[in-house]
């Protein structure tokens, strides 16, 4: 449904907003990257503006934080209301490394509501465009939560139960499975 | 005059020639040595739970639901990819991979969960010795991390008290 709702409207171009809230700068370089002409995302309408109050899109870096936490919560109330957040990098994504800590608060999903998710430490300049595309409807994401059980135990489970005395020796009952 | 300069840069333009990747319609190798998203293999995985205790941004939790079953669980958000977690790891079952196209709508596509079965020793029903008691201290045959909460028990004070939520900061505004 988001999917289908980013289509409609944003189906010309997005104008982003590079909000840095406390991060080491890593990201924004990578964030940068992705703008010059190497991965040129001005081909598919994406341009960095200077002030919130212009774009449809927040890309977030860095850990939401105890003394920027009100100015990036500002910058997200002064978009225009079809907006969309991108949270980059580890640190915006779960907290980073210093997660509990006094200074930080956490993820910014703490602070702002994010949409789309781009972890990495830093993610690769494709990583970004490829984060774009999947909420733009270009591709569709790759990850999916895995889980594993192990549903029979590998080993025997020695029980008295299974014990069994045949003349003088006891004998294991379930000794094959060793 | 401009007329001349303006086809000078039109040559020296073409000259340089085009260095844009075509990145999205055609995918680009990665490097070597590149490190991505971690893959846990739970068929090698003995759940000693080195990867958690040696963990930087304590993103692996350990859990012991009863004596014999273990679960694992790697969450992924704020993974830095730095490869602690394969090096330390005595079976090699965590290989990290050349995976970097992790963009998701939703956080918890990135979690790894494994449920292991455990030998522990039949007497005093810990999974192995510990090398020394300061080991010891730290992690004993069982291990309790809050899974629910999202809490590493013995290191962090807290993170995140059920879940991500907007709004249960309080931020002044003016």
């Amino acid at each position: 449904m988001l999917k289908n709702l980013c289509q409609k409207i944003f189906g010309r171009s997005l104008w982003v907003y590079h909000a840095n809230s406390g991060g080491c700068n890593g990201c924004d370089i990578e964030v940068l990257n992705v703008l010059t002409p190497y991965y040129d995302v001005e081909r598919f309408g994406i341009k960095l503006v200077g002030s919130p109050r212009h774009a449809d899109v927040m890309l977030c870096q860095g850990p939401a934080m105890r003394s920027t936490a009100q100015a990036l919560r500002r910058a997200y109330d002064a978009m225009p209301a079809p907006k969309l957040v991108f949270a980059i990098g580890s640190c915006a994504c779960g907290g980073g490394s210093w997660f509990d800590s006094y200074t930080v608060l956490g993820p910014v999903e703490r602070v702002v509501p994010v949409n789309y998710y781009i972890p990495g430490c830093p993610p690769r300049p494709e990583a970004i465009i490829y984060g774009v595309a999947v909420a733009v409807g270009l591709v569709d994401k790759k990850t999916a939560p895995a889980q594993f059980k192990q549903l029979v135990l590998p080993i025997p489970r020695y029980h008295p139960d299974d014990l069994r005395g045949s003349d003088e020796a006891v004998v294991y009952e379930r000794v094959e499975k060793v | 005059m401009s007329v001349t300069s303006k086809l000078k840069e039109t040559l020296v333009c073409l000259k340089a020639g085009r260095v844009t990747l075509p990145y999205p319609v055609q995918s680009q190798p990665v490097a070597e040595n590149f490190r991505g998203r971690p893959i846990f293999d739970a068929t090698k995985c003995t759940g000693c739970g080195g990867c958690a205790n040696n963990c930087p941004a304590r993103e692996i939790l350990v859990f012991d639901v009863c004596q014999e079953i273990r679960i694992l669980e790697y969450a992924g958000r704020r993974c830095t990819y730095c490869g602690r977690c394969a090096d330390v790891c005595p079976e090699k079952a965590i290989t990290l991979s050349r995976d970097f196209e992790t963009g998701t709508d939703s956080i918890g596509d990135l979690q790894q969960r494994l449920e292991i079965f455990m030998s522990t020793c039949q007497r005093c029903g810990r999974c192995f010795e510990e090398p020394s008691a300061l080991e010891e201290l730290k992690m004993k045959g069982y291990r309790q991390d809050d899974l629910a909460n999202d809490r590493w028990v013995y290191r962090s004070r807290s993170y995140c008290g059920g879940g991500p939520a907007v709004d249960d900061v309080q931020i002044e505004m003016d």
